[in-house]
């Protein structure tokens, strides 16, 4: 293979193995749970992306066989991945997680937590 | 033509998953993934929940390419909020005031809004007025960040499903 | 070079999945945890996709897609439990 696709692939798997350590270095360094499940689910699944596009590149030049079938691990999880992060924030929402004291709008929580519409006072903020 | 291809969007998305999953273009298996995608759609009728048809699937294609982008766009800023110090996030909770009506509809945009820039949708009220979104880094004008929602996502979802 | 590059990656993700190990460890509540096993899943396929890159073989493939599906569905399955074990339906 030569060097400037080579070159290419190695610095998009890097990019991608940096991606997936800044979404884990979030997970263990962010203050409270909300913020902590921004990390993972945006930085992992680009980052997974970013190396299953390698991987598939890798095949085709070493190999010569065209392996598209990675791209159905990146299809699964870009579907997943909101579908697990809106189960975990609606299990911290009954649990009453701890917030981080600075948050703004923590009252909408309780009324979040019944899935009833805001209160009347911050909608009417909102909307207006 | 309705009772053999109930579905038909799905008998070739099937065929093409099982294409993908063997990673062969031979005859058999584009035989054999056809036969799995006309009669799993078949046998799967009765626990089908009806939803809105996809009015233009067209606008899928310029949708994917603008949340692909901001997909990017947002994983640096999360990067370099997380890599930054602490004390610079503002996080907090909005309440987005929902347009649209159906299921389907409402789980892209969530979906969308889940894996762009710093929001995270958390909460869907009961009557599908509202959808709580958690932001890690919370602008000082509150309602710009629900425009640009209405006019990026919301829009263009309502554009795809025609209502 | 590419090998070198298999090769920092590889380290990093180990790191990576050591953080998420702390994580899972020091959690203070459940959702914490739940969330720090979904990593450590997203991270092991893609640990396997850059040894199968390594060795050139394409079995490791079905390995990965295995452990996205169960990944995906233990993490729900975790969550449903702590959302149902808790209120009373």
């Amino acid at each position: 293979m030569s060097f400037g696709f080579e070159l290419a692939i190695s610095i998009l798997l890097v990019i991608g193995g940096i991606f997936i350590f800044v979404g884990s270095f979030g997970l263990l360094r962010l203050p409270d749970f909300y913020t902590r499940l921004h990390a993972p689910t945006k930085a992992t699944t680009v980052g997974l992306g970013s190396i299953l596009l390698c991987s598939m590149l890798t095949a085709y030049a070493t190999e010569g066989r065209f392996s598209i079938s990675e791209l159905l691990i990146t299809l699964f999880l870009v579907i997943t991945a909101p579908v697990v992060a809106h189960m975990l924030a609606k299990v911290a929402m009954h649990h009453k997680v701890r917030m981080f004291a600075k948050t703004k709008h923590t009252e909408l929580v309780d009324t979040a937590r019944m899935q009833q519409p805001p209160a009347s006072d911050s909608s009417s903020k909102l909307d207006s | 033509m309705t009772r053999i291809f109930p579905q038909p969007f799905h008998t070739l998305l099937l065929t093409a998953v099982w294409l993908l999953l063997n990673n062969s273009m031979s005859l058999g298996h584009i035989l054999l993934g056809l036969i799995l995608g006309i009669v799993i759609p078949i046998v799967c009728q009765p626990l089908r929940i009806p939803q809105p048809k996809i009015a233009k699937p067209f606008k899928l294609i310029p949708y994917v390419l603008v949340v692909l982008k901001d997909v990017i766009i947002a994983n640096i800023e999360v990067a370099i909020l997380v890599l930054g110090p602490v004390k610079r996030i503002q996080p907090g909770f909005i309440a987005y005031p929902l347009t649209l009506k159906d299921d389907l509809p409402i789980t892209l945009l969530a979906s969308t809004i889940t894996m762009t820039p710093g929001t995270c949708s958390c909460e869907l009220t009961e009557d599908k007025q509202f959808l709580y979104i958690h932001v890690l880094d919370m602008p000082a004008d509150e309602q710009s960040l629900i425009d640009y929602i209405k006019v990026h996502y919301e829009g263009r979802v309502k554009e795809i499903f025609g209502c | 070079m590419l090998d070198y590059a298999i090769l920092f990656v590889s380290g990093v993700l180990s790191i990576a999945l050591v953080m998420n190990l702390c994580r899972l460890l020091l959690g203070p509540n459940a959702p914490d945890r739940i969330l720090a096993l979904d990593t450590m899943c997203i991270n092991s396929i893609a640990l396997i996709l850059v040894y199968g890159m390594h060795s050139g073989s394409p079995l490791y493939f079905e390995a990965a897609l295995l452990i996205a599906m169960l990944g995906f569905v233990s993490s729900v399955a975790f969550a449903k439990y702590r959302l149902r074990g808790d209120i009373i339906e």
